[in-house]
């Protein structure tokens, strides 16, 4: 089959899955599903535009994401009552030193020609006592801002402006630590790198977990302003009861999935903008180039182009992408809660998302996002059934058949790994390969 | 005396733990190094082959305690380790054989292989956890400590006790023993010199008339092995869960780069700097200062570089540290 053959055939099937899941289980959770392909599906478009035309092995996804997530409270959240005096400022000097005392190591070592262990020395000792200054300084606000009501902030708060803001100052969390990120990391070469975006994300969640002055840690931050109208105000409206009679539909279940379609209206904007760009970037010059590098970096740098900038470059894009998405998941979700980021579903599944799509096809990725998001959510049932199904001949009481039934979820991670295994065996260009130019 | 107090303070705090820790990602990293140099690829799934060989060894421990076949002050799973080493090689032999073998022969990039690895890895774990389930199993039976903090105050009667529990020291006791039999496998046997070869340069080591299957064959026997020994050491000392395993591949790998992917000697060094930092960034210091110091300079503070909700985290600083610096690591190994 053709690619554009392809495209048309897995989009039916994926809208025909999605209508079978609306007639069959309920449109609830038919449009639950689609929200979050949506969400996945961006967040692939990210890496595909650093994998798929870059070639850059990015598993910090889980961080981006959740520094998305971060801009929800920051932006949306009332800031919290005597937060700010209690020396909510200090803390941002305090944050303020220990960045100069970096900045400044890398600059002298940089810029000085003296002996490498004594810059070494005076580089550490420069950000070493930069951060005893903090943490002197921040220690006491810090633990004040965190006595303000533990139970309900305990945090300082945001700037209550209005969430969508969130969804592009999630991007430029993301863009901004992306850059740090890259600046330190992107020397190095693709296993690497893999490791160290790894650890880096798993310091941000570290920090989103432990630091509750900013994001209350594992207590969670709940109830996060919404950019659509909650189910309760739906129901009171006239023409929500109105249409419900028309269509026979109770009116909660009609509020909320008309709450989730806008929401899905939201994403599909999103999605399509993202897209559009990412379209014409892979097919402009600067496409080109970049896919000239992930072939050959050498040759690419012999006709003049800078490898470390370029990478730089879509290493910031992509992760804005992710960082938008993340912040668009955090947003539905109403909730912000760090401990609910872990690499296997935030960076690992994306990652099989793209391989499975196509890397180096923008739409294979957001097929891929489709695919693997409804398969992960489908193959808990999935696997209860099929367990079932071939223990039929044994009695109920029988303790195996029990214990298998118990763990049938977690069918899903094999059904995972088979899938990507066998992508990668029989089909590694995925579903829908990367176009030749 | 307080001098005392003090170093039985640092003793019980840092050494004892960081000794015990550091082995088990020092024999992780061991395998993970091995699997990178003769192999060329870096295997994310090492993490779930460690939690493989300690559900074995879970498994067979419970048939034998059902049976009635005890070691008692050891506990159980000493007994049952060799098979479960075993089964945790006959595992990786059969990975190898209908995964990573097809990627070797095609002469992937060593990324698609890291890919690969990772859909191992989903795999695995969801087997571990359709077999065990994903709930905690503490399987430790037998005497729980070598020396108990009371008996010791009372031998020397200072202040500090010194606690040495069993999982340590067969900790401590097993990694040195599986280490120097590396050692001596790698430096004075045949095969282990052929390894050697294989890995410092593939193509002469073939002209050399070594045979490929053979080195692939030790070098999963081996790395089976230690993830099987690695992962039940760490289930008996922390008690397991499927899920603790996949947080310690990235410490593993940070052990691993830090001492010089490639270099054995390295992920042995690379383990214990990462463990021994975890541990002496994150320790309150305020009891130590207060046995040396005078009492009115004691500080006020718990005087903590870090609070211990970071701990793992350091490992993550480290390797972006190791990273900047020094990428080689700190025993030159292979650059990736």
């Amino acid at each position: 089959m053709s690619n554009a053959s392809r495209i048309k055939f897995l989009y039916i099937l994926m809208v025909i899955t999605l209508l079978v899941v609306g007639f069959f289980q309920s449109w609830n959770v038919a449009l639950t599903i689609f929200n979050l392909c949506l969400i996945s599906s961006i967040m692939t478009l990210g890496i595909n535009i650093q994998w798929g035309n870059a070639g850059i092995v990015n598993f910090g996804v889980m961080g981006f994401a959740a520094l998305g997530g971060l801009a929800n409270i920051i932006i949306s959240m009332p800031p919290t009552l005597n937060a700010w005096d209690s020396g909510g400022e200090i803390i941002i000097v305090g944050l303020l030193i220990f960045t100069l005392s970096i900045f400044f190591s890398i600059i002298l070592f940089r810029k000085s020609k003296l002996n490498i262990k004594i810059k070494y020395s005076i580089s550490f000792t420069f950000i070493i006592s930069g951060y005893f200054i903090m943490r002197f300084l921040v220690d006491a606000p810090i633990e004040k801002i965190e006595a303000i009501e533990p139970a309900k902030t305990g945090y300082l708060g945001g700037f209550n402006l209005p969430v969508l803001l969130s969804w592009p100052i999630g991007g430029l969390l993301a863009a901004f630590s992306a850059f740090i990120i890259g600046k330190i990391s992107l020397g190095l070469r693709s296993d690497y790198l893999a490791i160290a975006t790894l650890g880096i994300s798993e310091i941000i969640i570290y920090f989103l977990k432990n630091e509750d002055w900013l994001s209350r840690g594992v207590k969670n931050v709940n109830g996060l302003p919404r950019p659509v109208p909650y189910e309760i105000e739906l129901q009171s409206k006239e023409w929500v009861l109105k249409v419900s009679n028309y269509l026979e539909i109770p009116v909660n279940e009609l509020s909320s999935i008309t709450v989730k379609l806008s929401y899905s209206i939201l994403f599909i904007v999103v999605l399509l903008i993202v897209l559009f760009l990412l379209e014409i970037a892979v097919k402009s010059p600067w496409g080109r180039m970049m896919r000239a590098i992930r072939d050959n970096e050498v040759s690419a740098n012999a006709m003049g182009k800078n490898i470390k900038q370029r990478h730089l470059q879509v290493f910031i894009i992509g992760s804005t992408i992710i960082g938008i998405a993340g912040a668009m998941l955090t947003t539905l979700d109403g909730q912000f809660t760090p401990v609910s980021y872990q690499p296997l579903r935030y960076t690992f599944l994306i990652w099989i998302m793209v391989i499975v799509g196509g890397s180096g096809n923008n739409f294979g990725s957001i097929i891929g996002g489709f695919l693997i998001w409804f398969f992960w959510v489908q193959s808990e049932p999935l696997g209860l059934w099929f367990i079932s199904q071939i223990t039929t001949h044994i009695s109920d009481t029988n303790i195996i058949k029990s214990h298998l039934l118990e763990n049938a979820a977690h069918i899903r991670l094999m059904f995972m790994g088979m899938i990507l295994l066998i992508t990668l065996r029989f089909a590694p260009k995925g579903l829908i390969p990367e176009v030749k130019r | 005396m307080d001098f005392l107090n003090g170093i039985t303070l640092i003793a019980n705090y840092i050494i004892i733990p960081g000794l015990t820790y550091g082995s088990q990602l020092a024999l992780g990293a061991l395998g993970i190094t091995i699997i990178y140099s003769v192999l060329r690829f870096s295997n994310f799934a090492h993490g779930e082959f460690m939690s493989f060989g300690a559900m074995c060894a879970i498994l067979l421990s419970w048939l034998f305690l059902s049976l009635g076949i005890t070691l008692y002050p050891l506990p159980t799973a000493i007994i049952v380790l060799p098979i479960a080493i075993v089964l945790t090689i006959s595992y990786c032999l059969i990975v190898d054989k209908f995964i990573f073998k097809f990627y070797r022969k095609q002469n992937s990039k060593s990324v698609i292989s890291l890919i690969v690895s990772i859909g191992v890895m989903f795999f695995t774990g969801g087997l571990i956890r359709f077999i065990v389930g994903p709930g905690d199993r503490n399987f430790f039976d037998g005497e729980r400590f070598i020396l108990k903090a009371r008996t010791f105050k009372n031998i020397t009667g200072l202040n500090e006790g010194l606690t040495l529990k069993t999982t340590q020291g067969i900790t401590i006791v097993l990694s040195v023993f599986l280490v120097i039999l590396l050692f001596w496998f790698l430096n004075k046997t045949k095969t282990g010199k052929s390894m050697r070869a294989y890995s410092d340069n593939k193509e002469l080591a073939l002209l050399s008339g070594i045979n490929p299957e053979k080195v692939v064959l030790i070098t999963w026997v081996i790395t089976g092995t230690l993830a099987c020994v690695a992962g039940t050491l760490y289930g008996l000392d922390k008690s397991y869960k499927p899920f603790t395993y996949l947080h310690l591949v990235l410490p593993i790998f940070s052990a691993a780069i830090v001492g010089g992917v490639g270099n054995p000697v390295g992920a042995i060094i690379g383990g214990f700097v990462i463990s021994f930092s975890e541990l002496i960034i994150t320790f309150a210091y305020k009891k130590i200062f207060f046995y040396f110091l005078p009492n009115n300079y004691v500080p006020k503070g718990l005087l903590q570089i870090l609070s211990t909700d970071y701990k793992i985290a350091i490992s993550f600083l480290i390797l972006v540290l190791v990273l900047l610096i020094k990428p080689t690591g700190i025993y030159k190994g292979k650059i990736i």
